[in-house]
């Protein structure tokens, strides 16, 4: 494909060969797949144009929301002044927040000790954690589930119900899900930075606050990032943790709302969805070669 | 365990001790360090206030697992960050705690319960289950004194104070009753208590919640549920009530001493009398292999479980299939530099996978509506047709992996986009010249190199949407129901969702050893599959 080796006479030669069977082969090889790609589009963002549509009807059912935007008002996202959803997107930006950064701040130092140090014990540790992050924590949320109620009962604020609670659980996923994308980034990081910086006399610390963190920021952004949506969206652990209405989070709370065949209340959810899903959305949109990197470096969406 | 080695491995150090120095170390000492030491000072100052005070607790609780588990862990965090060897583990250590207590103990603790009977009427001690046995049996003694009896309150606790042959008492629900040399007695009557606020009778009987709560009211004599306790019929006069069971702690046996019937203790954890009734509260024993019997066996639980085996491989199996199979069909037909606005059209391509997942299952379970009325599926798609989505065992099956391949194939595409993009040039080239065509390139050349580098992430996608408990749940719920058994349990249900329901988490029958034997046989697989996974790869080599 490449012609860069060629004289340029060629060059230009083969270029213009290259246009004439291009613009000969272009209705039967390419002008179809903007057909496919429209169908794709209809299919990928038509749920998405439904919900946006259905959030601005009028009246609280899904019914006279079965054609897209007969009504457009905004009395669904007024009435949701009415619930607890701020309450929950709050409880929900908390719980995610101080999730994304206790995860980034662990699974960073525990990248920069198996990154920068040689101790016995680190290869058996980096394969244990290659092992335990195959299984997901939610695995053993019967387990979580008894483990808060004892604890509960000695330490209030580790117990059922409470969110701090709920953040902590998450957090012992943290090391074995991060630690091994951040070890590859760190590795990357040239130890001839460390060295200097310590023949001048600085501390382990100084070089890991001062010098690699700030070098490894854009890994330390998507581990946040991806942290923060999969926490956003985690259910069953919150279901199971969080016992009172006033501390659900945004899935929780959410999923009352319909999950009842008789009461649901569609117009509800599809305001809230569309404001629960909107920042994740930009945020996803903006920072995509990002967090496609991050990605498909190892973990799955959760 | 694993972990715990390398801690150990890991406190144990291999290097050399770094050469004595004249001056303090760095972790202890305060010259030129300043800012950062005094941080480090104070956050362990923090530390070390919050885990004394949480070690209190558990001694004032008689929590002594948790107590040894938090002095053990305290200890641990002071010796690390104030010694100035073991460098790497001040790094570990915060992730590493976490991951002990959050992850490493549960998947333990899953192993015990799975070989207990805890659950619902098994979920204390036998102590505890004594006490309350003996606590919801009492009667009113019938030659019973009675005491003129005042409310009293401390916080939210209500209590009682009584004069009892002349000397004043009080006592709370979880305070046996004691003497208060310091309360005011007029007439007989307690009328003030220094530590308790007086509630008035007037009050009493005029709100009738907290009537109720009077009346349920039961203050303990003593610290043993069988000397029995005092209680109220009318909040003005006391009376002793006691239990009519007894309890023979050597005999382990409940007696009645109204009917005379005995109860034995048995190795199911509960009190049977002869005539096979049990009385109902029971307590937590070891059952051994029984849950794995019960769920194999049992006519309630064994047919559905093999269904649900199969339909979670099946789904797993089906949604990694397919929506490989159309992300990669996506990356194949657009990564053609021919086609204009690539960079949007990937945007529009991957906006499911942007949308919060569990927003999207609860969106698609009203969209899939069977109602044509509500479900717009049906209304724009099936012109107005009833047909039942997510009511109809194979068809929920079908929209399952439909509504899955709505939400992961973005994924695929962008994955395939990426390896497609990383193959190398000269390959295809060289099958072009030995006149391969395009499929022929694109079986024997892109499809196997493109296998190799997404297997890792097939396998680990396979194992996401083994546990996809949110999908499923939010989706279908596990429905449309099992008509051929009492376990509420459906079509659609995977392994999770199925602990989900039995574990009564969220509400219902619980059976917390049942749930995590099934939980272990998830663990197998998930096992299995890393297994596999690493072999496949050679991951586990790599590490360096």
């Amino acid at each position: 494909m490449r012609t860069t080796h060629a004289p340029g006479s060629v060059m230009a030669r083969n270029a213009r060969a290259r246009v004439r069977g291009r613009r000969r082969r272009w209705f039967a090889e390419v002008s179809w797949k903007y057909v496919v790609a429209a169908v794709v589009v209809v299919y990928a963002a038509f749920p998405l144009v439904y919900v946006l549509s259905a959030s601005l009807a009028a009246g609280g059912t899904l019914t006279g929301s079965t054609s897209l935007f007969r009504s457009v008002s905004a009395e669904n996202y007024q009435a949701l002044d009415a619930t607890r959803f701020w309450q929950w997107a709050g409880n929900s930006l908390v719980v995610a927040t101080a999730t994304a950064i206790g995860s980034v701040l662990m699974g960073a130092a525990a990248a920069y000790a198996f990154s920068r140090f040689r101790f016995s014990g680190r290869r058996t540790g980096l394969t244990t954690l290659l092992i335990i992050q195959m299984f997901p924590q939610m695995l053993a949320f019967v387990a979580i589930f008894l483990l808060l109620l004892s604890l509960g009962e000695v330490i209030p604020v580790l117990g059922l119900n409470s969110k701090l609670a709920l953040i902590a659980v998450y957090l012992g996923g943290a090391l074995g899900s991060n630690t091994l994308l951040m070890y590859g980034f760190f590795n990357s990081v040239p130890r001839e930075l460390d060295e200097a910086a310590k023949i001048d006399g600085a501390s382990h610390s100084q070089i890991y606050w001062t010098i690699i963190l700030r070098l490894v920021t854009p890994i330390l952004a998507v581990v946040g990032l991806l942290s923060f949506i999969s926490t956003f969206g985690e259910f069953i652990l919150a279901r199971v943790i969080l016992t009172s209405e006033s501390n659900w989070t945004l899935a929780v709370g959410m999923y009352g709302w319909v999950s009842d065949q008789l009461n649901a209340n569609w117009g509800l959810f599809a305001a809230g969805a569309v404001l629960a899903a909107l920042p994740v959305l930009m945020l996803f949109l903006f920072l995509q070669k990002y967090i496609v990197g991050g990605l498909t470096a190892g973990s799955v969406k959760g | 365990m694993s972990t715990q080695q390398s801690f150990a491995a890991a406190v144990a150090g291999d290097s050399p001790p770094p050469p004595r120095r004249a001056r303090e170390s760095h972790a202890r000492s305060w010259n030129g360090l300043g800012v950062g030491f005094l941080a480090k000072l104070g956050l362990m100052a923090v530390i070390n206030a919050l885990g004394l005070a949480a070690v209190w607790s558990a001694f004032v609780n008689g929590a002594w697992v948790l107590l040894g588990a938090m002095v053990v862990l305290l200890v641990l965090a002071d010796w690390i960050y104030f010694t100035r060897r073991h460098v790497p583990l001040k790094y570990l250590f915060p992730g590493l705690t976490f991951l002990a207590v959050f992850q490493l103990f549960t998947i333990g603790y899953t192993g015990y319960v799975a070989l207990t009977n805890y659950g619902t009427g098994h979920n204390v001690s036998q102590e505890q289950a004594v006490d309350a046995l003996l606590s919801q049996n009492e009667k009113k003694v019938p030659d019973s004194p009675s005491f003129p009896l005042t409310i009293v309150r401390q916080g939210d606790a209500l209590g009682f104070a009584v004069v009892q042959g002349g000397a004043a008492k009080v006592g709370a629900a979880d305070q046996p009753l004691e003497l208060a040399a310091d309360a005011t007695v007029v007439d007989s009557v307690v009328t003030a208590v220094p530590g308790w606020e007086v509630v008035p009778k007037g009050q009493v009987l005029s709100d009738a919640v907290l009537a109720d709560e009077v009346l349920a009211l039961r203050v303990p004599l003593t610290d043993e549920a069988q000397d029995g306790s005092i209680r109220t019929g009318d909040a003005t006069i006391g009376a002793v009530y006691r239990s009519v069971l007894t309890y023979d702690a050597t005999a382990q046996t409940m007696t009645n001493t109204e009917t005379g019937v005995v109860y034995r203790a048995t190795d199911e954890g509960r009190f049977v009398a002869d005539d096979g009734t049990a009385l109902p509260v029971g307590w937590k024993v070891f059952v051994g292999l029984e849950n794995f019997g019960t769920a194999f066996t049992d006519d309630t639980y064994s047919g559905p479980l093999v269904k649900i085996v199969l339909w979670t491989f099946v789904f797993a199996l089906a949604s990694v299939v397919v929506s490989f199979f159309f992300g990669l069909v996506l990356a194949l037909l657009y990564n053609d530099p021919r086609v204009r606005g690539r960079a949007v059209l990937r945007t529009l391509f991957i906006l499911p996978y942007a949308f919060p997942a569990f927003l999207s299952a609860l969106l698609w379970r009203g969209m899939l509506n069977a109602n044509p009325d509500y479900g717009i599926v049906n209304q724009l798609f099936f012109f107005g047709a009833r047909i039942e989505w997510l009511d109809d065992p194979t068809l929920a099956k079908i929209s399952l992996v439909m509504v899955n391949l709505w939400l992961s194939y973005p994924y695929w595409f962008l994955v395939c986009t990426g390896a497609l993009q990383s193959l190398p040039d000269d390959v295809q080239e060289a099958a072009r010249i030995d006149g391969a065509g395009p499929w022929r390139t694109f079986r024997s050349i892109t499809l196997p190199l493109l296998l190799v580098s997404t297997a890792p992430l097939l396998i680990a996608s396979f194992a996401f949407n083994f546990n996809n408990f949110t999908l499923i749940y939010m989706l279908t719920g596990g429905g449309p129901r099992f008509t051929d058994t009492s376990a509420t349990l459906g079509h659609t249900d995977i392994l999770i969702s199925m602990v989900y329901q039995i574990s009564g988490v969220s509400g219902g029958r619980a059976d917390y050893g049942l749930a995590s034997a099934l939980s272990l046989i998830i663990f197998v697989v998930i096992g299995v599959i890393s297994a596999l996974m690493f072999r496949r790869t050679r991951q586990l080599e790599e590490v360096n």
